[in-house]
């Protein structure tokens, strides 16, 4: 079972009684218990099992505007004053830093609603067997499915965050997430793809056959790949891939990104960034969300933000530090995006891949080809040659390359946003960009 | 050495006792007891914006049957806890039975000290360092716009139990010093970044004043891509530079070597053994063995003394990496590449050191042999896809070479090729073959491990280059 939160209370105000018994002006600290239980299968039998079980503390001390943190798996009391004391040790010689500090206290969050995050039921090991036995079952139906390796993961975690300013609050969390991947080999290729669901409740977890299916369809689909010749050509990104171009422009909003001026997006608050059709919205109280929260890592209390309207940049992300350094308050960022998401667009999935004669279906890219300091992007990538709406035959061993600042005024976004992960996008296109191939 | 037992209801003999109770009808497993303490601290615009230390504590206990593997990890080391770890591994494994292998070769070799970075040197004294490297470089030229510089360190101890009560134990340490430097010139940010690091106390790098050079190594990569030019996009030659730039064949041939991925015939190499994968002249090893580099180990995860690994010899697959459990299934011996990132993971199958032998050609005759293509010195970071074969990098800094001319820097580009064929397009060879500077991390399964690389200069005839000219 994972802790509860008498335990991690108990915790957490012995951590800051210490502290500031030692002389901290201020402190804080989060105390967190997280249990896991996996499964993994390879071929249609069991082949690992691994059983998880996590206690995580870490605490900031200040002395004034001095800051030092620690952070251990060790909870017994000696230990953790042990460590107190060295972080306090720490703290003194740390040079002062006008800009640190506690949240004003007005913003911590006052209310914790319940956002559905936690669902109790245990799914025990064997029942996960039998789930990944289904799954693989049907990723495996196919013959030139050659290797299926799958794994079902039930994590519940509990945590508490306190700071000496009173804030005292944490709740429990549950994730149940299973995957699978698929090698499909013909006598041109071998190729591997995957699928995977995660959810904060049991029930809303994907059919394994539905997964499994999908899995497999995914790979084989992409036997026998060719290479493309150099082009321009326009490029529609899977969903897969285009929730990561909205991970790229929130790295480039962070307000610690804005304050140390290393982003392509500073000093952008108020103007066009990205086309005028373009809405993104972050969104911390969506009921069972992956990415919901009541307050972030600093107990700061976090609303809905519109980031982009009609293309407009209107908000950064913003942490307490960072916040008084831009002379900004914090909207509880701290940790970053919560549920993240672009608007649905106004053209449907099929309307999409017609929109050009010919185009780039890109299902997955490689590499860490994206630069937050100049916007610069190039990355290997995998697809599908689309023409005149019709999906003509797999290609891969080609780059993508672009810069974000015109890649973001010339997205069109089709109309089929689900909400799967804690960042979502719907399909996308953006025209423009340079394929390097043959 | 950590005494595990010491704070703890749990006796020495009591583990002992669990332990080979536990992996009596198994094939193989271990009980592997981890302490770590880390520091880090962090200047950046202008501050000490971090200084964090953390301990950490606990044990993993695995069973392996056939090939299932069973694992459980606590941080919390008491009776109860490895009870409970040693019940879940017995419920997982019930109706599979294996016979323990008792084996594991011995050496006495060591590859570096035991020492404790971050007690060798007091946090004052690395705070003026951090301090100096700020002033250093903002004194230096006024385009100097932001500046961020770490220390990293680390020691590790851990002890292995098996069943029998044998025990094997390593003491590990581990340096980082990184600077990132940020130019803008004329309306242009570039940034340029370095490190250094290794098995060894902070000093043993920084004499001399040692840092100023990875602050002047910094400031010149980001110097040169202040006056960079878009890249080329399609197909060329492509000459890589010596050192760091052989995270290529970290990518595009390691992860495809290793154990699993082969003995799972996922691996675009799984059916290649004996085969020439490479032009003549290619020779490339995983060396665990060189004395205090990133990716050295005196044993590894799984009390595996480490050694040095043939992969490729004159273009020929020789080996694969292997870890125990790996190596039972697929009839060979370990090859003491059992490794994980710490005690919550399981062991893997990892690279160490992976190095292409010096050749007998030279740079220069390499660049004049080009009439059209790229010059690549130094790389971010790479990725692989085990499976297609299809691997890509990242250029940090890279020129073009026209007419055997070295011409203008140009933008970062990702470079893209097919592992299991690359190496049949190396048509040159460098005799320059040098180490990078110990600043690599891996990642595999969600597992990041430390490792290092070295290459001499090598000629790729054809590669494709993801730019944006046409």
């Amino acid at each position: 079972m994972v802790k509860d939160q008498e335990f991690l209370k108990l915790k957490a105000s012995y951590c800051l009684d210490l502290a500031k018994k030692m002389g901290a002006t201020d402190a804080s600290v989060t105390v967190g218990h997280s249990i896991s239980e996996t499964v993994n299968f390879r071929n249609k039998s069991l082949e690992a099992s691994d059983r998880s079980d996590g206690l995580a503390l870490s605490i900031e001390t200040y002395l004034g505007k001095r800051r030092s943190s620690i952070s251990s798996s060790n909870l017994l009391d000696e230990n953790i004053k042990t460590l107190i004391e060295k972080c306090f040790q720490t703290t003194k010689i740390t040079p002062e830093d006008e800009f640190n500090s506690l949240p004003d206290k007005n913003l911590l969050a006052k209310q914790i609603r319940n956002l559905n995050l936690y669902d109790e039921t245990r799914f025990e090991n064997d029942k996960k067997i039998k789930y990944l036995k289904d799954l693989e079952e049907a990723a495996s139906s196919d013959n030139q499915i050659i290797n299926t390796e799958s794994s079902f993961t039930e994590n519940k975690s509990n945590f508490i965050l306190a700071n000496s300013d009173g804030f005292c609050d944490g709740y429990k969390t549950s994730s149940f997430t299973t995957s699978c991947v698929t090698v499909a080999k013909d006598e041109n290729s071998m190729e591997r793809d995957y699928e995977f669901s995660s959810k904060r409740h049991l029930s809303d977890i994907k059919q394994a056959s539905d997964l499994g299916n999908k899995a497999a369809e995914q790979t084989i689909r992409k036997l026998s790949p060719n290479k493309i010749g150099s082009d321009k050509i326009s490029i529609i990104f899977d969903k897969r891939i285009s929730k990561g171009m909205l991970s790229v422009f929130a790295s480039a909003i962070s307000a610690s990104a804005i304050a140390r001026g290393t982003s392509f997006l500073k000093d952008k608050i108020d103007q066009q960034v990205f086309a005028n059709s373009i809405n993104v919205i972050d969104k911390p109280d969506r009921i069972k969300g992956m990415g919901s929260q009541n307050f972030d890592s600093e107990g700061v209390n976090s609303n809905t933000l519109q980031l982009i309207e009609n293309g407009i940049l209107k908000n950064y992300l913003i942490d307490t530090y960072n916040g008084k350094k831009l002379n900004l308050q914090s909207n509880g960022r701290s940790g970053g995006t919560t549920n993240l998401y672009f608007e649905n667009g106004n053209i449907s999935y099929e309307d999409l891949l017609k929109k050009n004669s010919k185009s780039l279906y890109i299902t997955e890219t490689i590499g860490h080809g994206s630069n937050l300091v100049t916007g610069d992007y190039s990355v290997g990538a995998t697809g599908f040659l689309v023409e005149d709406g019709e999906f003509k035959y797999p290609v891969n061993e080609i780059t993508i390359a672009g810069n974000f600042k015109d890649m973001f005024k010339n997205i069109t976004l089709a109309n089929d946003l689900e909400f799967e992960y804690s960042v979502n996008s719907p399909t996308m296109m953006i025209e423009g960009m340079t394929v390097a191939g043959k | 050495m950590s005494n595990f037992f010491n704070k703890s209801d749990l006796t020495r003999q009591d583990a002992d006792k669990l332990v080979s109770e536990t992996l009596n009808n198994c094939d193989d497993g271990e009980l592997y007891l981890e302490e770590s303490k880390s520091e880090s601290i962090l200047l950046d615009d202008n501050k000490i914006k971090n200084s964090n230390y953390s301990s950490d504590l606990g044990f993993g206990f695995r069973a392996i049957s056939k090939e299932v593997v069973a694992y459980s990890y606590s941080n919390e080391i008491s009776k109860d806890s490895l009870k409970n770890s040693s019940e879940n591994l017995k419920s997982t494994l019930k109706s599979i039975k294996g016979t323990y292998n008792h084996e594991i070769p011995k050496s006495n070799k060591k590859f570096y000290k035991d020492v404790n970075p971050i007690e060798q040197k007091k946090l004052d004294s690395k705070l003026e360092v951090l301090n100096k490297v700020n002033e250093f470089l903002r004194k230096k030229d006024g385009s100097v716009k932001q500046v961020t510089a770490s220390f990293a360190g680390e020691q590790k101890s851990i002890e292995i139990i098996r069943s029998g009560g044998e025990s094997l134990t390593d003491i590990r340490p581990l340096i980082r010093f990184n600077v990132s430097v940020m130019l803008e010139k004329n309306g242009r940010k570039e940034t340029g970044v370095y490190g250094i690091g290794g098995r060894q106390s902070y000093d043993d790098y920084l004499k001399n004043d040692n840092w100023k050079n990875v602050c002047e190594e910094a400031f010149r990569i980001a110097s040169v891509n202040l006056e960079s030019k878009p890249a080329p996009a399609g197909e060329m030659k492509v000459v890589l530079g010596p050192g760091w730039p052989a995270i290529l064949i970290h990518e595009a041939i390691g992860h495809g070597l290793e154990g699993d991925f082969n003995r799972k015939k996922t691996s675009a190499f799984h059916n290649l053994m004996g085969e020439k994968v490479a032009s003549e002249g290619v020779t490339i090893v995983d060396d665990g063995t060189i004395d205090n580099r990133r990716g050295s180990l005196t044993i590894d995860d799984e009390g595996t003394p480490t050694e040095r690994t043939v992969l490729i010899e004159n273009g020929i697959l020789k080996n694969f990496m292997q870890d125990r459990h790996n190596a039972r299934l697929m009839n060979t011996r370990s090859t003491g590449s059992g490794r994980r990132e710490n005690y919550r993971h399981i062991v893997l199958p990892r690279m160490r050191n992976t190095m292409m032998l010096s050749g007998n050609q030279t740079q220069d005759e390499m660049i004049k042999s080009v009439d059209k293509g790229i010059f690549a010195v130094s790389f971010g970071g790479g990725q692989v896809d085990i499976t297609s074969g299809k691997f890509v990098f990242n250029c940090t800094e890279a020129y073009e070479i026209n007419n055997g001319q070295i011409g203008s820097p140009i933008k970062g580009a990702t470079l893209i090729g097919d592992g299991p064929s690359i190496l049949k397009e190396v048509s040159m060879v460098g005799n320059d073959m040098m180490l990078d500077p110990g600043i690599g991390t891996c990642g595999k399964a969600g597992q990041g491990v430390p490792v290092g690389v070295a290459q001499p200069s090598i000629l790729i005839d054809k590669m494709t280059v993801g730019g944006t000219k046409l």
